[in-house]
């Protein structure tokens, strides 16, 4: 086993480990993180390793969460089935937004996935009558419960939230060790010498977007599952905005950084509005300094200074 | 024994705007060849390069690579069949290391993991860059970086290997040893080589295309060349 992969089946331990020792609180907070963290990751497929820069992730966190709420609330789907359509309703939402964005690129790219994402927004106030609008619907207790274990239960919850997070932690892993996933580097570092050495980049890149926008949407799906609510704020542009900032936070192209940087931006709020009102400002301070003196993020900083092997 | 065409060209043309930078360039490069082009600054060499390997569309013309007219394919498809190319200005994974950069070249063909290290090692060694294997490629000397994108032409075992001035920028014995190792090349391979060192290419080519304005203006043996005078006026002026 290489040090890698040790490093994040150590990862994964130490979670499932802590589920059994943190106070009601943290507890709470990490399952919502590693939710959150899968969301990054996703994102960190295109972005940190693919080097496409979207300022729409919203809209596969949301087509998730909808896909899974609409289906149990409206259809009265079971849990397990409408948390695979919520997936596939995000892969769906990404084979179509990678096709026609991915004639794009740079800036222009940033903008066409931003559109996409305010279009799904306002689609979702449009049809008011099924989704309910702005208000969101909230996911009954009695609907939460799978092969008779009580997703609301925080304990379950936990669990569930590890099961997700380690399933996505070890599958980027692998991704980005593979050969498949090297291309994407490439790519991401140099397209056209991608291109002259006989790699097909569009598909490639298709490829990133959808692997992203399912991951996003499994996590959007989880979300609504495990914490009971589905609604329009979490299609909003600061919800595409946040996996970047985790992203960037914990290192880019890295496969722990969006972990750790979405940890560290919840307790960086977290801690930081115990103290002052202007929390905002304290983050914003943070960030700034983090981006002035780490700019490759956390853990792109730690692969920089001796940890060559970090993937 | 006829030699077996492996990449022909007819009347291929190339406009930009009202500029014709190619002009019904046919060309026909035999399998095992070193083809060298020649021409002064702005003839359209890389032009004409780019149009064979699929960079930048032809306005009109043709390419035939093994039989097979490639002319609408795009550029990654042709390199799946076999041509390589390396580029003018020096062109690799800046933050990679070295021995990725090949086995990028490398594992699009092979898929055993231990093959894929072997043919990295040998292509690696092969070019003199077996000691720099786990270097960050963006911080290698010039000199080592253009034989990175050397190494990663090689590392695709191409039919058809194509170098755009390779020896720019290198110093005398660097040339030396590309010269080497570009013989030992072209006993499996052919090679079309965009060159202005002169040297180099009387010594390699057996064969050489002079391009200027756009058109092929002689064709033929070193000896040939350097008596011909259309070249001689073309690059000195007259």
């Amino acid at each position: 086993m290489s040090r890698a992969v040790g490093l994040h089946l150590g990862v994964i331990a130490a979670l499932l480990a802590l589920q059994f020792v943190l106070p009601a609180y943290h507890h709470g907070v990490l399952a919502r993180v590693m939710v959150m963290a899968v969301f990054a990751m996703g994102y960190n497929v295109m972005f940190g390793y693919t080097g496409l820069l979207s300022l729409g992730h919203a809209m596969f966190f949301a087509a998730g969460m909808y896909g899974m709420g609409l289906a149990m609330k409206q259809w009265d789907v079971p849990l397990v089935p409408a948390f695979l359509l919520g997936i596939a309703a995000a892969f769906l939402l990404a084979l179509v937004v990678g096709v026609l964005a991915l004639r794009t690129a740079g800036v222009a790219f940033m903008i066409v996935t931003l559109m996409f994402s305010q279009s799904l927004f306002l689609a979702i106030l449009h049809f008011g009558a099924i989704t309910r609008g702005d208000e969101g619907f909230a996911l009954a207790r009695s609907l939460r419960q799978v092969a008779g274990l009580d997703l609301a239960a925080p304990a379950t919850r936990y669990f569930a939230a590890w099961g997700l997070f380690s399933v996505v932690l070890l599958g980027t892993l692998a991704l980005v060790r593979s050969r498949r996933g090297r291309v994407l580097v490439a790519i991401r570092e140099n397209e056209e010498r991608t291109r002259m050495l006989g790699y097909d980049v569009w598909r490639h890149k298709l490829m990133a977007v959808v692997v992203s926008g399912t991951i996003c949407g499994a996590a959007g799906a989880a979300y609504g599952v495990l914490f009971g609510y589905v609604g329009a704020s979490f299609s909003q542009v600061p919800y595409s905005i946040f996996p970047l900032l985790w992203v960037l936070l914990g290192g880019a192209g890295t496969v722990i950084g969006p972990f750790v940087g979405t940890l560290f931006m919840f307790y960086l709020i977290d801690l930081s509005s115990g103290l002052t009102d202007a929390y905002m400002l304290v983050v914003g301070v943070a960030l700034v300094l983090l981006t002035l003196f780490l700019p490759r993020g956390l853990m792109g900083s730690l692969r920089d200074r001796g940890m060559k092997w970090l993937p | 024994m006829a030699a077996v065409s492996l990449l022909s060209t007819h009347a291929l043309s190339r406009n930009y705007g009202g500029l014709q930078a190619v002009k019904n360039v046919s060309l026909d490069i035999s399998q095992g060849e070193v083809r060298a082009l020649i021409g002064p600054n702005g003839a359209g060499k890389t032009t004409l390069v780019s149009m064979l390997c699929g960079r930048i569309p032809a306005t009109s013309g043709q390419v035939v690579f093994e039989g097979r007219d490639v002319t609408t394919l795009p550029a990654h498809r042709r390199i799946a069949l076999g041509m390589a190319y390396t580029f003018q200005i020096t062109s690799v994974f800046a933050e990679l290391s070295v021995s990725e950069n090949v086995e990028l070249a490398v594992q699009r063909h092979i898929a055993e993991r231990q093959k894929i290290t072997a043919q990295v090692d040998r292509t690696l060694e092969r070019v003199g860059l077996g000691r720099m294997a786990d270097r960050t490629a963006g911080d290698l000397a010039y000199g080592h970086q253009r034989l990175l994108e050397i190494a990663m032409g090689l590392g695709q075992t191409p039919k058809l290997l194509i170098l755009d001035e390779p020896t720019q920028g290198l110093s005398d014995s660097e040339i030396e040893d590309f010269v080497a190792l570009i013989r030992s090349v072209s006993e499996k391979s052919t090679v079309l080589l965009i060159e202005h060192n002169i040297n180099v290419v009387m010594a390699l080519a057996d064969k050489i295309t002079v391009l200027n304005f756009g058109e092929i203006i002689a064709e033929g043996t070193p000896g040939e060349i350097r008596a011909n005078e259309a070249v001689q006026t073309a690059y000195l002026g007259g």
